[in-house]
């Protein structure tokens, strides 16, 4: 019963690397872009949604309603007045560009909220307890976590497949060039793809600030997760991503069960054994 | 010479780099009309083409469409105004299904003749397979995807690449074989061949271009094989 209980916490927790992963998932199969400020955005997203719940007096999940335009609104703007000029044949202009912008986040962050650690405040909900069996308890809130997280994903497959904005993102995807004789603006489709990838970064930034303490200088760990979900779920499957999400957050619970130490020690086993065994990752969609 | 040409192209020089690829190129055409741009490898037709569509810099006055200079705007912009390009290779989307290829043709959204219904019509082998993805058609059923998905824009001016090329003889002769039917929508076409014998039945005029200058420009019915070859290979 107790590895049950394990098992159920890894999973349940798994959902939130699912939408650390997802966001950057989207954007590297759209235009090829390694996003090493994700994990940074991930926390500014949870001090925009701390700003919002302090003035405007609302809960959590409530403040959603305008983190997720927010953010999406800033991933617009970030993409068509700084990235998209760094796009091109080579992959290290991105890399540096939002390496830079990743310690600008976390310096502007450390200026205006200080280094002391903050903490979104949902009430009751953070207590309540769902039995699913007779000795099986969870968090109602890790379980809230986990549905937003499969309704996510099932979302983001649902735009890339069956929306007209979704075959936009694939067609430039597969040939840039081609794609703007068919009237698609490159600039415009890869600011948008930017915007889907911040809107699900703000609801993954309100689920953390929930979760536990958060402080400036935690993005790089969560852009840490999120690559090990993405590479272990196999690149451009979102599924995948999600399966990766279990994985590494199943991984981490029974690491920290053996010992509370071995907890980030045991995700990172388990996505190294995987890139051994199967480089490509479990379930890997992206041709190459 | 038509009198208020569709398509303007006026002393256009077209560079990769420092190379250049285009010395003052100059053509015309009408609305409704069909001409072959033809030449050896490496004459500059698809260069030709890539300029008209936005694909590579040009001076803005170089290339004028329905009387408004476009030369070097945006291909998004140039595809919105009423100009298709059916690339060299068919550059079809790999991870897009037949039918979405068409559709994304289509996302312009111009009002026109064409929509799938009618490209379906006009090609019934690619309504069977509207499911499958691109890369699973036939090279010759994969053209067909590429000028469908061009006409889905409903285009005023067709830019046709080669659509000749890596084909077996009786494929291309089936594709030209509908051609009359895209001319009969008062489309333009350019077409770019090296096949000429196919270029000479569907075109009006033709322009032979040589190491990026126009060598030979005319009607189709007054050019002389021995003339063509001539401009062709530069003897």
């Amino acid at each position: 019963m107790v590895w049950i209980n394990v098992i159920l916490q890894g999973v349940l927790v798994g959902g939130l690397y699912a939408m650390f992963a997802a966001g950057l998932s989207l954007i590297f199969g759209v235009m090829r872009l390694v996003n090493i400020a994700h994990g940074d955005l991930i926390v500014l997203a949870a001090y925009l949604a701390l700003v919002v719940t302090e003035t405007l007096g609302i809960g959590p999940l409530a403040s959603l309603i305008l983190v997720v335009p927010l953010m999406a609104l800033i991933g617009y703007a970030l993409q068509r007045l700084v990235l998209n000029r760094t796009l091109g044949d080579d992959l290290l202009p991105p890399l540096l560009v939002t390496f830079g912008l990743s310690v600008i986040i976390q310096n502007g962050l450390l200026a205006v909220f200080t280094a002391d650690s903050q903490k979104l405040h949902a009430g009751n909900l953070e207590v309540a307890t769902v039995r699913l069996a007779e000795g099986v308890y969870v968090g109602a809130l890790p379980l809230l976590q986990f549905i937003v997280a499969v309704a996510v994903i099932a979302a983001l497959q649902f735009l890339f497949y069956r929306t007209p904005l979704g075959r936009a993102f694939r067609a430039t995807a597969d040939d840039p060039a081609v794609a703007q004789l068919m009237g698609l603006d490159n600039r415009h489709v890869f600011a948008l793809a930017m915007a889907v990838s911040l809107a699900v970064v703000a609801i993954a930034g309100v689920f953390l600030a929930i979760r536990a303490d958060f402080d400036p200088s935690q993005g790089p760990a969560r852009l840490i997760f999120g690559f090990e979900a993405v590479i272990i779920g196999g690149l451009g499957s979102l599924w995948g991503t999600l399966a990766g999400g279990l994985i590494l957050g199943v991984a981490q619970a029974i690491g920290a069960h053996l010992d509370p130490g071995w907890q980030v020690l045991a995700g990172h086993i388990a996505f190294l054994v995987i890139l051994a065994i199967r480089p490509e990752g479990l379930f890997p969609k992206v041709r190459t | 010479m038509p009198e208020s040409p569709l398509l303007a192209v006026r002393q256009l020089d077209a560079f990769y780099g420092d190379l250049q690829a285009l010395f003052g190129v100059s053509i015309e055409l009408a609305t409704a009309e069909a001409i072959a741009v033809i030449g050896a490898n490496g004459a500059g037709k698809s260069t030709l083409l890539k300029s008209i569509a936005g694909l590579l810099r040009a001076r803005r006055d170089a290339i004028a469409f329905d009387g408004v200079p476009i030369g070097g705007i945006p291909a998004h912009d140039v595809a919105a105004r009423g100009i298709a390009l059916v690339p060299e290779g068919r550059g079809l989307f790999a991870s897009l299904s037949v039918e979405e290829n068409l559709l994304i043709g289509g996302q312009l959204k111009r009002s026109g003749p064409w929509n799938l219904h009618r490209i379906y019509e006009l090609f019934p082998v690619l309504a069977e397979r509207r499911r499958l993805p691109s890369t699973a058609l036939s090279g010759g059923q994969q053209q067909m995807v590429a000028i469908g998905r061009a006409l889905m824009s409903n285009p005023k001016l067709l830019l046709c690449d080669e659509i000749s090329l890596g084909l077996a003889p009786i494929v291309v002769r089936d594709i030209y074989a509908r051609l009359p039917t895209i001319l009969g929508e008062r489309v333009s076409v350019v077409l770019v061949e090296q096949d000429i014998v196919q270029a000479l039945k569907v075109a009006e005029r033709i322009y032979c271009l040589q190491e990026g200058r126009v060598a030979l420009a005319g009607a189709a019915k007054d050019l002389t094989r021995e003339a063509i070859a001539a401009a062709y290979f530069g003897v």
